[in-house]
Formats: C-alpha cells, structure tokens, sequence
C-alpha cells in the first residue's frame, strides 16, 4: 500500500465505483458496449460533470452553493434565448453572472455570511429571472453548441472526451497552478495564507468567478443536448453536483476536494440512473435505489479509510 | 432600547411589521384580520419545522436535516392511509406520523454515526429511500382527513388558528428546552466546541442522536397537521419546506455556524416569509417577479442583520 499516495487512494474508490458500475451495466445490457450506446449512456454526465466541478470550487473554499440548480436553469434559459438571437447580449448577460458570483463571494466573507442563506436567496433571484424570461419551455440552442455536443470524434464518444478534458483542465487549474494552491490554502487554513501576504478577497472572489464560470458551461452545455429549455430545467443539479464531489472524494471542509474524482462522481451519478432502468427496478423505488448506492459508495470509502488509517498508524 | 436592538430576533420582527403594514397600507386595512390569521396559520407550518432544524443547525457546522420534505409527506400519507377518513383511529394516525419520524430519526443518525457520512449526504441520501416509500405506499392517491381532524386544523379558538396555537405550544417547550434545561445548552455547547463539550463530559452522541430524531418528529407531526389542512396529502406537499426550514432558522438569528439558538426569531421569519408572498401577491406581481423580491428581501434582510468580518 506504501506505493500509493493518501490522494491516490482517495481517487481509488470512486473510480473502483465507476468501474463496477460500468461492468454491471455491460452485463445487464450487452448492447451499450459500443460507441453510441456510451454515448447515450453519458451524454448527460457532461453538464453535470460541469456543474460539479463548478460546486467542488465553492467547497474548497468551505461554502456551499445551494443555488447551483436554479443558476444552471438560468444560464440554460439565456443560452436558448438571448444567445441564440442576439449573442452580444447573450454574452454580456453571461459576463455580468459571473461578476456576480465573484462579487458574492466577496459579500460573503466580508459581511461573514453564511454561504448557505446567501445562495438561497439567490436561488431564488435566479428562478425568478429565468421565469420572467421563459414563462413556458421553449427557446432554441445556438448552432454551434449544438455542433460541439453532438459531434462525433472518432473511437471515443463525445461525452468521454468532454469528462477527460474537463478533468483535466480542472486538475490543472486547482491541483498544479500556484493560484490553485492558494484557493486551496483559502478552504485549509486562511489565517496562514493571509499572514503569508495573500489577499483572501481576491482569492474568494477568483474562487466564486471561477465557479459561476463552470456552471455557466454547465448551462450551455446542457442546452446543447437539450436543443431547449425551461425554468426548471436543472433543479436537481444542486443536489447532484454536491453529491458528486462528495462520491468523488471531496470534503465539506479544510480545501480537500478532488477534481478528478469530482468528475468520476458525476459520471457514477449518471450511470446509476440508467443502471436502475436496466435493472427493471419499479419506477416507485428508483429514487430510493440511487440513495441506496449513494450510501453504498460511502460506505465502502469508510472501510477504505479505516484501511488507510490502519496503514499509516503502523 | 439598544438592549432591545442587539438581540438577534428583532430584526425579523421589524422587516414583519414592516411587510405587514406595507401590504394592508395598499387593501386599506380591508383584509386586516385575515391576513393575520392567514399568516399565524402558514406561518405555524414553517415554525413546526424550523424549530427542528434549529437544534440540528445549532449542532455546528455541516449539521443540516435535508429529509424533512420526504418525512413530511411520508408521515401525511400513512397516517391518512392508516385513518381512512375514519375519526376513531385518529389516534392510531397520530401515533403512526410520530413513530415515522422517530424511525426516520433513527436512520439518519444511524447513517451520520455508523458510516460517518457528512449529515448532509447522509440525510440527502435517506430522503430519497424515504420519498420512495411514500410512492410505494400509496401510489398518489388521495385520502381525504377524518372530518374531526380536517375541521381542528383548520379551525380556530379565540381568533387564533389551532395549528398556530400548536405551534405556540411546541415552541414554549423548546424554549424551556433550549434555555432552561441541560438538553439546550448541551446542543449550543456541541455547537460551540465539538472538542471541548466532549472534554467537559457533554454526552456528544446521545444529544446528537436526540436532536435528529426530535427534527424528523417535529417534520412528521407537521406533515401530519399540514395533510389534515390541505384535506389530504400530495407527493409534493413537503417540497417547498426545505428551502423554508432553513431559511426561518436563519433569518431568525439562529447562528448557522452553529451554537446560538433562537426560539422568538424563527416565529418572526416565518411570519415574516409567508407576509412577503402575499404582499407580492397583494400587489399582483406575476411569478417571476414574485421570486425574484423574495431572494432580494431576503437577502437584503441578511445583510441587514449581518456584522463586518472580524479580523
């Protein structure tokens, strides 16, 4: 076990998860083990992967995005709208968004509010907004998203390709850059980052563009595949992408997060759903089945936990 | 008077007088007393389970009970199931909502202690299982109250709306728990200081367990009260209390990083959440508009309260 690095081991799990997963649904359902049937099986996986990206950044820095949902709808309704007919004001509209995010994240810590009331409200502000603009489903994806999620590159599915770059872009800009370190530093200990000549405001407010930035993608991409949208479009996203940092390895707290495992925890999110339809499993209980292979997961991270514990004490 | 001004709670009563003159300003004062009993009654439903989020907020950081919507519905649905519109097993229906919320209780804290999940996957996660049984259970269909119960809960004594006065009820005995007895400041010391509590002999486990399975109770029972309203439960029906539990424990001066609690000020957020929807309603704005005062309210109301950064 020495071989492995205590960050190596915490991606070890949610990959292992994946893995099974995958397998299972190989098994089940023989015919998904192509390039389309991938395709299908994760073309979803890809907003989400974003919108879970975007909630791992706000976690790193010990907050929690409770308006992630409502925020991707909204991002979906301008795409499908103002994106669409005028581009400019698509843009802008988009442009303002995430100087708002920044300027929460400054609100936030300068007022010491909690992050969780803040991004309540605001869910609230961004159901309003994306209502006020679609009243009934409708609007039209802009061609060229439409172009880029429904490309075919060659041997590799779309949607695999996007989680890969997504991944790794996501590494790079948390785990390897100095700026990352420091946003990392923020969710640690943001006493000794302060002291060591850091300015905590740029760094939360970089930490909170950053993140309205992914899920601004989130938003795009979704429409892509969608090709409309409506005001509740991605309600379920808040719960899906906190619950997809968590599978992947993340924490609540201390600047622990893990992009990586991040999109490996959307992927698995994804594949349960369409493994319980293979599965025959009553729609009554497919709910219930994904809390259960939630909890599963979870659990057998703690053993592993234990094992690393037991490891490292000897 | 600035003694008055620094307790935590009078901000959400102020913003309440506030909404509450500002809409009756625009009926002139036509719909006083229906607007007041209308709040008291909404109002009752958002205090019922704040009030169990606010011990599990009051636990500390991370402490979150998202079930509460699934328990609610869960509880509404097979206590209605249970009665069968038949008022000699009310009994039986109140008995049967309140055991739903010990055992959704016992598994939340179950899952938070035995799989050291964070609570708030770990009550995420059992939300889902219990959504699912409420499906499973009746598939949808409605179930009328038994008329004793459908006409106590919306009944009212004095003027006052019974539910109101349940909640008044339940909010003096967490009161009592919360200032007077060792349960509360066992709560707000775990909250304060995980470490230290556990140092100073607090029994860490035992509060928690409690606090959980008191919050899942207190969702069911309100279920149960809101189902017996609304003359029947919907799959729905606990859907928009996950947003408002939290945010009445907020807005009223609840800590939530833990460790202060705050009984008087979830009643004023609550009334105070339920007055600015029926003056936006009042005012006939439409339900973008609607939405999007309310996170500006809100928000604005947090800030309002807020202190500056200490350094």
């Amino acid at each position: 076990m020495r071989l492995l690095s205590a960050d190596t081991l915490r991606l070890l799990v949610p990959a292992l998860s994946l893995a099974v997963l995958l397998a299972a649904v190989f098994w089940l359902q023989p015919r998904t083990m192509s390039y389309t049937g991938l395709n299908l099986l994760f073309n979803l996986a890809v907003p989400i992967a974003l919108a879970t990206i975007a909630q791992m950044l706000i976690m790193m820095v010990n907050d929690l995005d409770l308006s992630m949902g409502t925020f991707v709808s909204f991002v979906a309704c301008v795409t499908a709208t103002f994106l669409n007919t005028d581009p400019l004001i698509g843009v802008l509209i988009l442009a303002g968004c995430i100087a708002l995010y920044a300027a929460l994240g400054v609100v936030i810590y300068l007022r010491n509010l909690p992050s969780i009331v803040v991004t309540l409200g605001m869910s609230f502000v961004w159901g309003g907004l994306a209502v006020l603009m679609l009243p009934s489903p409708g609007g039209a994806s802009p061609e060229w998203i439409r172009w880029l999620m429904t490309s075919k590159p060659p041997l590799v599915p779309m949607a695999i390709v996007a989680s890969v770059v997504i991944a790794i872009v996501a590494h790079w800009l948390v785990m390897r850059s100095a700026f990352g370190v420091v946003l990392r530093g923020v969710g640690g200990n943001q006493r000794s980052v302060e002291r060591a000549g850091w300015s905590i405001v740029r760094a939360r407010a970089a930490a909170y563009a950053l993140a309205g930035f992914f899920a601004v993608l989130a938003g795009m991409a979704l429409v892509g595949l969608t090709t409309s949208a409506d005001a509740n479009i991605a309600l379920r996203y808040t719960l899906l992408s906190t619950a997809g940092v968590i599978l992947g390895g993340g924490e609540f707290v201390g600047g622990r997060v893990s992009p990586v495992g991040a999109v490996i925890g959307a992927l698995t999110l994804t594949l349960a759903a369409s493994f319980l339809s293979f599965l025959r499993i009553p729609p009554d209980w497919q709910i219930g089945a994904q809390g259960a292979i939630l909890i599963l997961v979870l659990a057998l991270r703690l053993v592993l936990n234990r094992r690393e514990a037991a490891e490292s004490a000897k | 008077m600035t003694a008055i001004f620094s307790k935590p709670w009078i901000w959400s009563f102020l913003a309440t007088i506030a909404v509450f003159i500002a809409t009756i300003g625009f009926t002139a004062g036509a719909s006083t007393l229906g607007l007041a009993q209308a709040a008291l009654t909404f109002a009752a439903f958002s205090i019922i389970v704040g009030l169990g989020q606010m011990f599990v907020i009051t636990l500390g950081p991370g402490n979150v009970d998202l079930s509460i919507p699934a328990t609610m519905t869960l509880s509404g649905t097979v206590a209605l199931k249970l009665m069968d519109t038949n008022n000699d097993l009310i009994l039986v229906g109140i008995l049967s909502a309140l055991a739903i919320g010990v055992v959704v209780g016992i598994l939340n804290y179950g899952l938070i202690k035995l799989l050291r999940i964070p609570p708030i996957i770990a009550t995420l996660s059992s939300s889902f299982i219990i959504q699912s049984t409420a499906i499973w259970y009746n598939r949808g269909i409605r179930i009328k109250p038994p008329d004793v119960l459908a006409n106590f809960a919306t009944a009212s004594t004095f003027g006052i709306p019974n539910v109101a006065i349940i909640a008044l009820a339940i909010s003096a005995i967490a009161w009592v728990l919360l200032e007077k007895g060792i349960y509360g400041r066992w709560v707000s010391a775990i909250g304060q200081n995980l470490r230290a509590a556990r140092l100073a002999g607090v029994p860490v486990d035992g509060v928690r367990f409690t606090t959980y399975v008191l919050c899942a109770t207190l969702a069911a029972l309100c279920g149960f009260l809101l189902s017996c309203f609304s003359g029947g439960a919907a799959l729905n029906m606990g859907a928009e209390y996950l947003l408002i539990s939290i945010a009445v424990v907020v807005i009223g001066g609840t800590a939530v990083a833990g460790g202060f609690a705050n009984v008087p000020g979830t009643w004023g957020a609550s009334l105070f959440m339920f007055l600015v929807v029926s003056m936006l309603n009042t005012y006939q704005a439409s339900a973008g508009v609607r939405m999007l005062l309310t996170g500006v309210i809100i928000i604005a109301v947090i800030l309002a309260a807020s202190r500056k950064q200490s350094a």
